[in-house]
């Protein structure tokens, strides 16, 4: 099969894994994997995996990085060498150190770093298996890790994506549609306001499709926030 | 409920979850406590914890949480440094305390702190001040402030000692009865037990209940079905 060659959807609407085209992957998510960690997160999205795990506030280290005024987050994006088929060689590369910071940036606008002068919360988000999406999925778990752990926000961030393939836009992209399709549109939406965080936009949509993209995306935002709020209430026993 | 349950246990049959970025819906006398802010209208959560109503403030009551020093907190700190006339304290807050000579219990030669504490060793102390950017300064001079040479330490989070503690100490009074054992809460959540170690135990395996129930209604009834076993 070559550049081009790929069929995203049948002439019913279906897509190869059986979702519309606004339908989003099934999205999973726990709290308290790590139980030495003030905070945690496992989130399953599809075939995506990842686990983002809060610590701090503590005292940030060297004292040059520190911020008389503010905390800082110190986030930290990583690909396990196993999450894809061919192995990533492990540390910091150019597309982790890029993602680890669009999701400092993400985070930095709801959590109330102020309160904490001085200080650094450590995000460490580690995806295990890699299907396309992994930095929405880092995200969403990271908010949730950061709720866990008691940091006071003024909302989480939720992230998700939709994109363009074989000319359809299409919520939530899997594998071969994000390789053989022409535009991803992650965005990292604020669900209580539907305020905007975080855009990236790779390949090119018309504004009625970036507009379609746009109205997927906050939709989207919705449904997942709903799960995460589960997924924090059952940490704790759910409405007591 | 029992007359003898805290502020929290009282509310706690109508608690309610709440998780960042929630808006509350509220009449209009109502003002914004620990846990939530004023943006226009609305009331917005800033953490994950339980509801409380306390007469005209709504505040949130964290699940999750990290000390944070106020002067006059009653400590427990590990030495974990020194130069030639302070000593470094972890007090589990974000930053460490500094502990000067001047305010040891001691007569101490300048260069000669680690003849008194050394690195590792508890103590018993009090923070004198705060500043703005969360340093703090302990002292040992003042009544009970010590060097703890026995028993052992537990950890509690701290937004959980008002209901280690109970109304008027009730709640700490049963667990010193349950193992006859002395304890000291610190306000940083580190729990000091001294008596037997039977006794320590039993304390023990109760804080541990309540470290993992505290948000849950009927704690009291809980400790004291640990007490008549």
């Amino acid at each position: 099969m070559g550049y081009g060659d790929y069929q995203c959807m049948d002439e019913n609407g279906i897509r190869e894994d059986g979702r519309k085209a606004d339908e989003m992957r099934p999205v999973e998510i726990e709290c308290g994997v790590i139980p030495v960690a003030d905070g945690s997160a496992y989130i399953k999205w599809g075939k995506n995996e990842a686990i983002a795990a809060v610590y701090g506030p503590m005292e940030a280290h060297p004292r040059k990085i520190q911020r008389q005024d503010r905390a800082i987050l110190d986030v930290r994006y990583n690909m396990a060498p196993f999450s894809t088929s061919d192995r990533i060689r492990p540390g910091f590369n150019r597309r982790s150190r890029e993602i680890s910071k669009v999701t400092r940036d993400a985070l930095e606008s709801v959590v109330d770093l102020e309160l904490y002068p001085r200080s650094k919360i450590r995000v460490e988000i580690e995806i295990i298996c890699a299907e396309a999406g992994t930095r929405c999925c880092g995200i969403t778990a990271a908010s949730v890790a950061l709720a866990d752990a008691g940091i006071p926000m003024s909302d989480m961030v939720v992230s998700v994506a939709a994109g363009k393939c074989n000319g359809i836009v299409l919520m939530d992209l899997n594998k071969p549609e994000d390789n053989y399709g022409e535009a991803d549109l992650p965005m990292g939406i604020l669900p209580m306001t539907d305020e905007l965080v975080f855009l990236q936009m790779d390949g090119d949509l018309s504004m009625e499709e970036f507009q379609l993209a746009w109205d997927y995306n906050i939709k989207a935002a919705h449904e997942v926030h709903a799960i995460m709020v589960e997924a924090l209430k059952k940490r704790y026993g759910g409405d007591i | 409920m029992s007359e003898d349950s805290t502020p929290a246990e009282k509310n706690s049959g109508a608690a309610r979850l709440v998780h960042p970025g929630e808006r509350l819906n509220v009449s209009t006398d109502i003002v914004p406590g620990h846990g939530i802010r004023q943006v226009g209208e609305d009331f917005v959560v800033m953490r994950m914890g339980t509801l409380r109503e306390n007469g005209k403030t709504i505040s949130v009551d964290p699940l999750s949480s990290r000390y944070v020093p106020r002067s006059g907190d009653l400590v427990v700190g590990y030495v974990e440094g020194m130069t030639n006339n302070i000593w470094f304290l972890d007090i589990g807050a974000s930053f460490n305390a500094i502990l000067p000579m001047s305010l040891a219990p001691w007569k101490v030669e300048f260069g000669a702190v680690r003849e008194h504490l050394n690195v590792g060793e508890a103590v018993l102390c009090r923070i004198q001040e705060v500043d703005e950017t969360h340093s703090a300064v302990a002292t040992m001079k003042g009544m009970g402030l010590r060097k703890l040479k026995s028993g052992l330490l537990e950890e509690i989070p701290p937004h959980i000692i008002p209901q280690v503690i109970g109304k008027g100490g009730s709640m700490l009074q049963t667990l010193k009865d349950l193992g006859q054992t002395r304890i000291v809460v610190g306000q940083n959540g580190r729990v000091w037990l001294d008596g037997d170690y039977s006794g320590m135990s039993k304390v023990r395996a109760a804080l541990k209940m309540v470290r993992e129930t505290a948000h849950l209604p009927g704690l009291k009834e809980r400790v004291n079905a640990l007490t008549d076993e």
